[in-house]
């Protein structure tokens, strides 16, 4: 058998395994690997502009397309650059790949120029990490790797490769799938988990659905079986703010986002239940609250495929171990094999109808600033009119609560957001792998005007793809949801959250070839976002906006669901030490 | 504000792992990363081929710590099973020590007699010290190590606890 080098096994392995787009930058650890895709034009690379740029687009890219996202950067500066993204996958279970290269195998410990221990720095902010020290095992390292990242719960995975390991050669076949010898996720649930569930949901009067990221991870027919479980039962659903899009917005049985930042009605219904169906969610503290306040009457399911998932916050009644479509499949089946009917939820549904009149996203509008939940709500409407797909990413802080609150999703991989990390400077690269990977679609990142200059240096990016992609950002001049913690918890003491020395956004889009609006009066808003939707090419917008806006209503960390605020007024003042020191 | 623990108990955990590079690592970066607690580790490979090893953690924490360490070792890919000892039990447990003790006249007779009682042997002396090698649980180790500081206890080493279900099956 004719024998190839390391780099062209590898880019022959990303060619057999579907790949089409490859997020990178080269460096000298990589050079073998750069010259192999220069020579194999199939795959499309997107040079960015740094590297953690390329790990938040090949995380858009996973999330909008379902795909696995593939990152390419050097050794050293390259592999640690990415860390945050890998981290952020790993938070928000993204399937991503990313291969670094890495000195040569007689160089690695001698603090060679550009070395760093990659997989000893990413083994913790990885779902596995490999160091291929033959060209021989890189074929099935790489197959492998792509295995593990897609299937049970999905994240990262790094190849480290080092520079003699992409030149030497070693014959190449396309390795046959194999058992692996220890990682065998759990697709289908246990029957009696199954049974217990539909018995307990057929059985409860005050139910809800609370639903995560994992419908989401689980592909589209999971949405479509929550959708279809949930008519079946009649019962109310809340997500988190990874599950936005699951369940759809418009639907009478959709009570809108759960936790520090959710819904009242969703929060009560949440303390108030009887039975609460957790569906690929992970009890996290923001959705929780203070614990021994959370859901205190209610019975618990916890369907999550990955077993370190369940009772790690909250103790459950049931756990199923499973794929939340297999799950929910079987689910179904066994509600309409039992011929179970749907019960008689009146009585719930009116205690939820009154938590609804509390209006909790409510707003106060003077006419004079633009307030921003206004500019999201105007920028739904209006995305809505073009009759066109739409994949919405955000940065993180106020913009993207605002957002997760009055933007509405009715389909699954329309809402890319960094949920778990938190990282700022997610939104925007994430916004150019979605635009990469879903050229049709209009691609929108939510921006805040501090956390979009993490990572703007990727205007440079969309320019040279020619990716049409739209920065919406509400500009308050303030890391605001920082300054907004500031104001509750520390007398308003503003230490370091003013956005100082900001740049004229328009002019920097025009710098770089692209669209710039700004809009700073209410009367302007609408016109602005239409503008921005219809101007083809990139378009950032600069939107002014409502300076010290808080983003309600808020459940105070440590405070129960039961004591959320909904405005401004009932903030207490100082908080205790005890509250302060939770994140 | 002062910071809460909660009452802590020990579990042996018995684990089969792929011996590929980074393995021990991966697994005792995973404790200190989550906040768990190591007493002992211990590995060697087990097979004919040396493809796996065992690991033996002798960990403490609540119970559903310990549920979650677990879990977490569990899901790691290289991992290919965990079984908690204390939990399948029962089973059987040992340590061995090497323990160094200077002395002379009365001190050393009494060393030797311990020594005796505690079925330790003498793998080395000198005309003032002896080394002991001992192998029990690992409290037994700890009160033949405590006898011996008050005799003259020089320095011990000590391997960690290796451990497998009583009876014909396998763990």
């Amino acid at each position: 058998m004719a024998e190839k080098s390391g780099a062209d096994i590898l880019v022959e392995c990303l060619i057999d395994l579907g790949v089409e787009v490859v997020f990178g930058y080269p460096g000298g650890a990589v050079l073998p690997i750069y010259d192999a895709l220069y020579n194999h034009p199939t795959i499309k690379h997107v040079l960015v502009r740094h590297e953690q740029g390329a790990t938040h687009m090949a995380e858009g890219y996973a999330r909008s397309t379902g795909k696995p996202g593939v990152v390419l950067v050097t050794s050293g500066p390259g592999a640690t650059n990415a860390v945050t993204g890998i981290t952020d996958a790993l938070m928000d279970s993204i399937p991503m790949v990313v291969i670094t290269g890495q000195v040569p195998t007689q160089l690695i410990g001698t603090d060679a120029f550009q070395e760093a221990d990659t997989v000893g720095i990413t083994r913790h902010c990885t779902k596995h990490n490999y160091l291929v020290k033959d060209p021989g095992k890189l074929a099935g390292v790489v197959h492998e790797a792509f295995h593990i990242a897609t299937t049970g719960r999905p994240g990262p995975v790094v190849i480290d490769i080092p520079k003699n390991v992409q030149i030497a050669t070693a014959p190449y076949k396309r390795p046959e799938p194999v058992q692996h010898a220890s990682y065998r996720p759990q697709i289908k649930a246990d029957a009696a988990g199954i049974d217990a569930a539909v018995e307990m949901l057929a059985a409860a009067e005050r139910p809800i659905f609370y639903t995560g990221g994992g419908v989401i991870n689980s592909g589209p027919q999971a949405s479509a079986l929550l959708r279809e479980l949930a008519a079946l039962t009649g019962a109310p659903v809340t997500s988190t703010l990874m599950g936005l899009g699951a369940f759809p917005a418009s639907s009478d049985q959709w009570l809108g986002m759960l936790g520090m930042h959710g819904t009242y009605e969703a929060n009560w219904a949440m303390n108030q239940a009887d039975l609460i169906l957790c569906v690929g969610a992970r009890f996290d503290d923001r959705v929780t609250g203070r614990l021994d306040a959370f859901a205190p009457n209610s019975r618990k399911v916890h369907i999550d495929i990955d077993r370190s998932s369940i009772n790690k916050i909250v103790d459950v009644d049931v756990a199923i171990q499973a794929d939340v479509a297999s799950a929910l499949d079987d689910m179904i089946a066994l509600w309409k094999q039992r011929g179970h009917e749907q019960a008689d939820l009146s009585a719930w549904w009116d205690r939820i109808a009154e938590w609804r009149t509390k209006q909790s996203l409510a707003y106060v509008e003077n006419g004079i600033e633009i307030m921003p939940q206004r500019a999201i709500a105007d920028l739904y409407t209006a995305c809505q009119a073009t009759g066109k797909d739409v994949i919405i990413t955000t940065e993180v802080g106020q913009h993207q609560m605002w957002a997760a609150q009055h933007f509405g999703f009715e389909a699954p991989n329309k809402w890319l957001t960094s949920g778990g990390l938190g990282t700022m400077g997610y939104g925007f690269p994430a916004a150019i792998g979605a635009q990469m990977g879903n050229a049709d679609s209009l691609a929108i990142c939510i921006a805040g005007d501090a956390s979009v200059q993490m990572n703007i240096q990727e205007m440079g990016t969309a320019s040279q793809y020619r990716l049409p992609v739209k920065l919406f950002i509400l500009n308050n001049e303030y890391m605001g949801m920082v300054r907004q913690w500031q104001e509750l918890t520390y007398e308003s003491r503003y230490s370091n959250s003013y956005s100082d020395s900001l740049p004229d956004f328009v002019k920097l889009g025009e710098a770089y070839g692209w669209t710039g609006i700004r809009i700073e009066q209410p009367g302007d808003l609408e016109a602005g976002i239409r503008q921005m939707l219809e101007t083809p090419g990139p378009v950032i917008v600069d939107c002014r906006v409502a300076k010290l806006s808080n983003c309600f209503p808020m459940i105070p960390s440590g405070a129960a669901h039961t004591e959320m605020m909904l405005d401004p007024n009932q903030i207490a003042g100082i908080m205790s030490d005890e509250a302060k020191a939770l994140v | 504000m002062h910071i809460q623990e909660e009452l802590n108990q020990r579990h042996v955990l018995s684990l089969t792992v792929s011996n590929e590079a980074g393995i021990l690592a991966r697994i005792a970066g995973l404790f200190t990363a989550r906040g768990y607690n190591i007493d002992s580790l211990t590995v060697a490979d087990i097979t004919d081929d040396h493809s796996v090893s065992r690991i033996t953690i002798v960990t403490n924490g609540p119970p559903k710590v310990i549920d979650q360490i677990i879990a977490q070792l569990d899901r790691l890919v290289p991992v290919h099973k965990v079984t908690d000892l204390t939990e399948v039990g029962p089973f059987v447990e040992r340590e061995l020590a090497l323990v160094k003790v200077k002395g002379t006249g009365e001190d050393r007779i009494e060393a030797l007699r311990l020594a005796d009682v505690f079925r330790a042997k003498v793998v080395d002396t000198t005309i003032e010290s002896f080394i002991f090698e001992i192998t029990g649980t690992t409290d037994k180790i700890d009160n033949f190590v405590g006898l011996m500081r008050q005799i003259g206890l020089v320095e011990v080493g000590r391997t960690g606890v290796v451990g497998l279900i009583r009876g014909k099956e396998p763990v």
